[in-house]
């Protein structure tokens, strides 16, 4: 190997990385505020990725209809919770957030998409698809059993990622997808090529990263959720539901991996159940940081990145056991290195 | 004056076991109403039945209207709030981030008396003051059942219940917490104090009610009690008494 590749690898290792990286942050959040492990993640990057795919063939896609349908399930159960409780009055709302917010939505797709609109446009219309439904997810499969086991839990995400996998095979197919890249620039670095792609995907990826960290340093909200990480009851006590944390960081997990489904649309080729592997990845990045350090589960994600650009090169039909493989020796050391952490304050 | 919390038939139970049976209490607007009784009583199960976090059976009205059935969360933006036993901080955040959040409901209304609030809890607490930039998680015991008083200020109580917040103190800063107790209720606040130190607690209190195995054996005006030949025995007396 020659530096001009291993420069290559590092680009393209650390391009992935990124990628990994949001996806390992969003895991962490959504385990620390409602202890779910959550591995229908993955599908929020291929419903991003395909859904944009879809807009820019000009067809109304699949997760348009989706939302609909998801809209009108949670507006039923929300509906009838009121009636029971005898809260009559909050059912304009719950018709306003679930119906006629995913049905203006789905008339703006409809409308919009066979013009082919620019480029940033197709992506904001991907994720106002795509992002809603981490909070109708939330309510209609993990709010009504939210103080269930982490074990029950984690069979409720495997059953919502089975799910979420087949209504992907049913709205694009079995075909995979490619987007366009956002952008064609190419820079000459001595013998590196920088390509305009990776720097988007590494510079959004920072960004957001940027702007999670003020979101929970800055905003009530963010600190909010932050309390209910750290202490649950302590937050019901000051007025904040665990169904709002549920629900928002779940709008936040959408968000992440709706996002990174359309940064890797160009980089390789999305199928409808591609999302699975590129979430565990960032799950094995999450796992490093103990599924508690957002840090540590960033930088394990960039780990993740680079081993798995230097398995393709080295051995690429071993490239995934490598990769998957990097979780057993980090157990060990965690398991070794972690002592048992009190989780009362007094 | 009309009752701020009226409480009737109340029924808590953990499985088959009943903690509370039949409790029956009222506190009225302005006034500090006591609920003591010997460890494993039920005090404890009372409050948190009261706040919702705990399924119970039988009415609770509170300013008027039935709350039974709502959810913890909507009885503090109404003005119900809980100082717990285990006081429930946030232990890897700040203290000004404490408070902040002790204010959550309001910031969702976008309450602009929010920073006046803030000077009165420093006011009360210096110490917090000092200290807002660490961790809750670094106090000592008494700054803690500070800063879970303040917090629970800062969400600006009609009726505030508090649990045992003498717990595990020096007798000094029992003291100061006393005072600030009856403070409080010079501002407004009615307050339901559960206590196992019953001699503080009766002096503070206007009312008081005696919980024993799950139920209210005597009540009375805390001046009534202290002279009540049962409560001196099982409470004020020499033994029991004059602790912590």
């Amino acid at each position: 190997m020659n530096s001009e590749i291993a420069l290559f690898l590092i680009q393209d290792g650390l391009t992935n990385g990124a990628i990994y990286a949001l996806l390992a942050l969003a895991l962490v959040l959504v385990f620390a505020v409602t202890r779910v492990i959550f591995i229908p993640q993955g599908e929020f990057v291929a419903y991003g990725a395909l859904t944009l795919a879809s807009l820019q063939l000009g067809k109304l896609p699949g997760t348009a209809w989706l939302l609909l349908a998801a809209g009108m399930a949670v507006a039923i159960v929300e509906s009838v919770q009121a009636l029971r409780f005898g809260a009559v009055r909050r059912i304009p709302a719950v018709i306003f957030t679930y119906i006629i917010i995913p049905g203006s939505l789905f008339c703006l797709a409809w409308w919009a998409a066979p013009q082919k609109p620019a480029l940033t446009l197709q992506v904001l219309l991907a994720l106002l698809l795509v992002v809603p439904l981490g909070p109708m997810v939330y309510r209609l499969a993990y709010q009504p059993l939210a103080n269930a086991s982490v074990l029950v839990l984690l069979i409720i995400s495997v059953a919502v990622h089975f799910a979420m996998t087949g209504l992907g095979l049913v709205f694009f197919g079995a075909e995979g997808s490619r987007t366009p890249a956002f952008s064609d620039a190419h820079w000459k670095l001595g013998v590196l090529t920088i390509s305009g792609q990776s720097l988007w995907v590494i510079g959004t990826s920072l960004a957001l990263i940027v702007a999670l960290l003020l979101f929970f340093e800055h905003t009530i909200y963010g600190k909010a959720l932050r309390a209910t990480a750290i202490n649950r009851v302590g937050a019901r006590l000051v007025g904040v539901s665990p169904a709002m944390a549920g629900k928002l960081s779940f709008t936040l997990a959408a968000l992440i991996g709706a996002l990174s489904g359309v940064l890797i649309a160009p980089i390789t080729t999305i199928y409808y159940d591609s999302g699975f592997l590129v979430g565990l990845k960032g799950f094995v990045g999450a796992i490093v940081g103990g599924l508690v350090s957002y840090p540590i589960a960033a930088a394990g994600a960039l780990l993740v990145g680079l081993l798995e650009a230097y398995a393709s090169f080295w051995a690429s039909a071993y490239k995934e056991v490598i990769v998957f493989t990097l979780i057993i020796p980090v157990l060990v050391w965690r398991s070794l290195t972690t002592h048992h952490i009190e989780e009362d304050e007094e | 004056m009309s009752a701020l919390l009226e409480v009737r038939g109340l029924c808590v139970a953990y499985g088959k076991v009943e903690a509370v049976h039949q409790a029956a209490l009222r506190v009225e607007e302005g006034r500090i109403v006591t609920v003591i009784g010997p460890n494993g009583a039920g005090k404890t199960t009372l409050l948190a039945a009261l706040m919702g976090m705990l399924p119970a059976r039988g009415s609770v009205s509170y300013a008027g209207k039935d709350i039974a059935r709502i959810e913890p969360e909507q009885r503090v933006s109404r003005g119900l709030c809980l100082v717990p036993e285990r006081r429930e901080l946030f232990a890897a955040m700040t203290v000004e981030d404490n408070l902040v959040l002790g204010a959550f409901h309001r910031y969702r209304k976008s309450d602009p008396t929010i920073g006046a609030d803030f000077k009165q809890v420093y006011q009360l607490f210096p110490r917090l003051q000092e200290r807002r930039r660490q961790l809750a998680g670094t106090l000592s015991g008494g700054e803690r059942q500070m800063l879970a008083l303040g917090r629970a200020l800062m969400s600006r109580p009609r009726l505030l219940m508090l649990d045992e917040p003498s717990l595990g103190l020096a007798p000094l800063i029992v003291r100061d917490i006393f005072r600030v107790i009856g403070g409080l209720r010079e501002s407004g606040v009615s307050i339901l104090l559960v206590e196992q130190n019953a001699r503080a607690a009766l002096q503070v209190a206007d009312y008081g009610y005696v919980l024993e195995t799950g139920e209210i054996a005597v009540e009375g005006p805390s001046a009534d009690l202290v002279s009540d030949p049962r409560v001196i025995e099982s409470y004020l007396g020499l033994v029991s008494g004059g602790a912590g």
